[in-house]
């Protein structure tokens, strides 16, 4: 069996399992986030009462941090009612950040876990070798009423890794030209896994870049397996005993695929999908009118730190809006105590609070119809950050900063004269407080 | 449940994402009733006048792809959609409508046979797909025993309501 298999496997109470097959599985963390106030309608509907474990569930305010119409703002008081009558006591309220950074800063994310949020992007969670899987709001209230979710045992495809990076060419880099190849559709109702010599090099940071965006290639879920790097992310974060699970060496995945990443150039994601995918140097020149960097996919201390090398002692083009969003509170206080906020801050950015922010077009950053934003965010759909007539390109924070730097598409190596991430010390970043 | 469905198509693309069944500037809504006017907004803002309940909806590959907004299906489900069929689908769009009741059938090449406007019956039972109109046929990938089952009981919410609803 697969590692994900096995964990599957343990949460259901089999023994064994096989592809396809549909198991019932004890989910160890559901996260609920202030986009789904539907999830306790539908717990209701469902004649809910007392949801079945209060510590197994938690709600993170991050899409509308902090509400911006007062329609959101009521929906946030509903949940943080929900909370209190139902004794929930991880409510991590609109000061903390994105759900994802926010439960692996704060320690709730472990390997071995199944882990059910209402957001997409949750197979990020494969970065800490968890099982993470996103859902709506029906399937999230019934695992507050039953505290289990069915799930069809999805078919595994490894992506074997091999080489060093390039100057300048991060883990989204690599996972754009992955998912260009393979295209936004490939692994629907399917796992993927990370091996390979580069995989181990990287940061959890750029780990969870990879797995983050396994969603845009229609993943299920995705896993790496934890080393060392994960134990030492996990050391004083995680207060509890987890179980490491290991696939099997004869498991035979679905389809293998390798590449070396030494060969890769810097990437972007064109409108309006997340498999158009050319190399950077084709768009070069092209203006920009906002540059993102922040979200679940791009928002962490390492990629505020290779934008505050680019900017250092320069400024943000005078036609460029650059809006930062630190993925969470954590990021923000690391980033602060680091200097790089100073940096980015003098350079002319914009800093907004920890959340998604406009990376889903609800608020703090939205385009007007013919403007173009370049984004270390996942999504570049049409209408996903604003009007449909506005173009988003999808690249890496360092692509975002040197596009911020120069008011249009630049080549962000010219920038940098250390190679890929090696040049960072933040693998490792604090607890808040 | 109904396991017969006839219906007029209504003919979308590859990757129609959840942004554009339903934008995310209308995601703080949360009422069926208001939601259901921005069904299908991101791609066709004429959709929800012209479109009837019973109405059927098909596209390419992975339709309802991105975000794991619920409101994507509560949108369809509250217009009234009478099924949607597709070359495949995204995952938790999949799962989603599912949940509320809504038929949904994985029919490869089914894009390339229909035309907006075509009167499609669609035999839930053996996935038999009849385009009334050109005369096409497409088989359906049968749903799955589980699939069924949640349908048959009207969507995850009556059933769970039925086996977990607690009285106290």
């Amino acid at each position: 069996m697969h590692a994900i298999e096995k964990i599957l496997a343990e949460a259901a109470g089999k023994e064994s399992v096989t592809t396809g097959e549909i198991v019932n599985c004890h989910v160890d963390l559901a996260e609920v986030n202030d986009l789904y106030l539907q999830t306790i309608r539908s717990f209701y509907e469902m004649g809910g009462k007392k949801v079945q474990d209060p510590k197994k569930i938690t709600f993170i305010l991050d899409h509308y941090a902090p509400a911006s119409t007062i329609q959101q703002a009521e929906n946030q008081k509903q949940m943080r009612e929900f909370c209190r009558e139902q004794r929930i006591e991880l409510l991590f309220d609109v000061d903390q950040g994105v759900c994802h950074q926010v439960m692996a800063d704060h320690g709730l994310v472990y390997p071995g876990m199944v882990l059910v949020a209402t957001d997409s992007h949750t197979t990020i969670h494969g970065a800490f070798g968890a099982f993470g899987t996103g859902v709506g709001a029906t399937d999230l209230a019934t695992i507050m009423i039953t505290g289990k979710l069915w799930f069809r045992l999805p078919e595994i495809i490894r992506i074997n890794l091999e080489g060093k990076l390039p100057k300048g060419v991060y883990a989204k880099d690599i996972i754009l030209k992955v998912i260009g190849e393979l295209k936004a559709d490939y692994a629907v109702y399917k796992a993927v896994e990370f091996t390979g010599p580069a995989v181990k090099t990287f940061s959890i940071s750029e780990r969870m870049t990879l797995c983050n965006m396994t969603t845009e290639m229609g993943a299920k879920t995705s896993y790496i397996q934890p080393d060392q790097n994960t134990f030492d992310f996990l050391k004083g974060r995680v207060k509890r005993d987890y179980k490491i699970f290991a696939s099997d060496p004869d498991y035979l995945y679905g389809a293998e695929h390798s590449y070396d990443v030494s060969k890769c150039q810097p990437q972007l994601a064109a409108p309006h999908s997340v498999d158009n995918v050319h190399p950077l140097e084709e768009f070069i020149g092209k203006p920009v009118q906002q540059a993102f960097l922040g979200t679940c996919t791009g928002g962490r201390v390492e990629d505020l730190a290779v934008a505050a090398r680019i900017l250092k002692g320069k400024k943000v083009h005078p036609g460029t809006r650059f809006l930062i969003v630190p993925a969470s509170k954590g990021v923000l206080l690391e980033a602060m105590a680091k200097g790089y906020m100073q940096t980015l801050v003098e350079a002319g950015a914009t800093f907004v609070t920890p959340g998604c922010a406009a990376c889903l077009g609800t608020h703090q950053g939205i385009l007007a119809a013919g403007e173009t934003c370049i984004s270390a965010s996942s999504r570049n759909f049409p209408g996903r950050m604003g009007h449909p007539k506005a173009e988003i390109y999808i690249g890496s924070p360092a692509s975002v900063a040197a596009a911020a730097l120069e008011g249009e598409i630049a080549d962000p190596t010219q920038y940098l004269d250390c190679t890929g991430i090696s040049f960072l010390d933040t693998d490792v970043h604090r607890l808040p407080g | 449940m109904q396991k017969v469905i006839r219906g007029k198509a209504f003919v979308f693309g590859a990757n129609i994402d959840t942004d554009q069944i339903y934008p995310g500037r209308y995601l703080e809504l949360t009422d069926p009733h208001e939601v259901a006017k921005h069904a299908m907004e991101g791609i066709d803002p004429g959709f929800v006048k012209e479109f009837q309940s019973g109405d059927i909806v098909i596209a390419s590959t992975n339709f309802g792809c991105g975000s794991s907004r619920e409101h994507a299906a509560v949108a369809l489900k509250a217009v009234g959609i009478g099924a949607i069929l597709a070359d495949s689908f995204g995952r938790i769009f999949y799962r989603n409508a599912i949940n509320l009741g809504i038929p949904l059938l994985v029919c490869p090449h089914i894009h390339g046979l229909v035309r907006k406007g075509d009167i499609l019956r669609i035999d839930l039972t053996t996935g038999l797909v009849t385009n009334e109109t050109s005369g096409a046929t497409a088989q359906a990938q049968p749903l799955s025993d589980y699939v069924m089952m949640i349908l048959e009981r009207g969507g995850i919410k009556p059933m769970i309501k039925k086996q977990y609803g607690q009285k106290e």
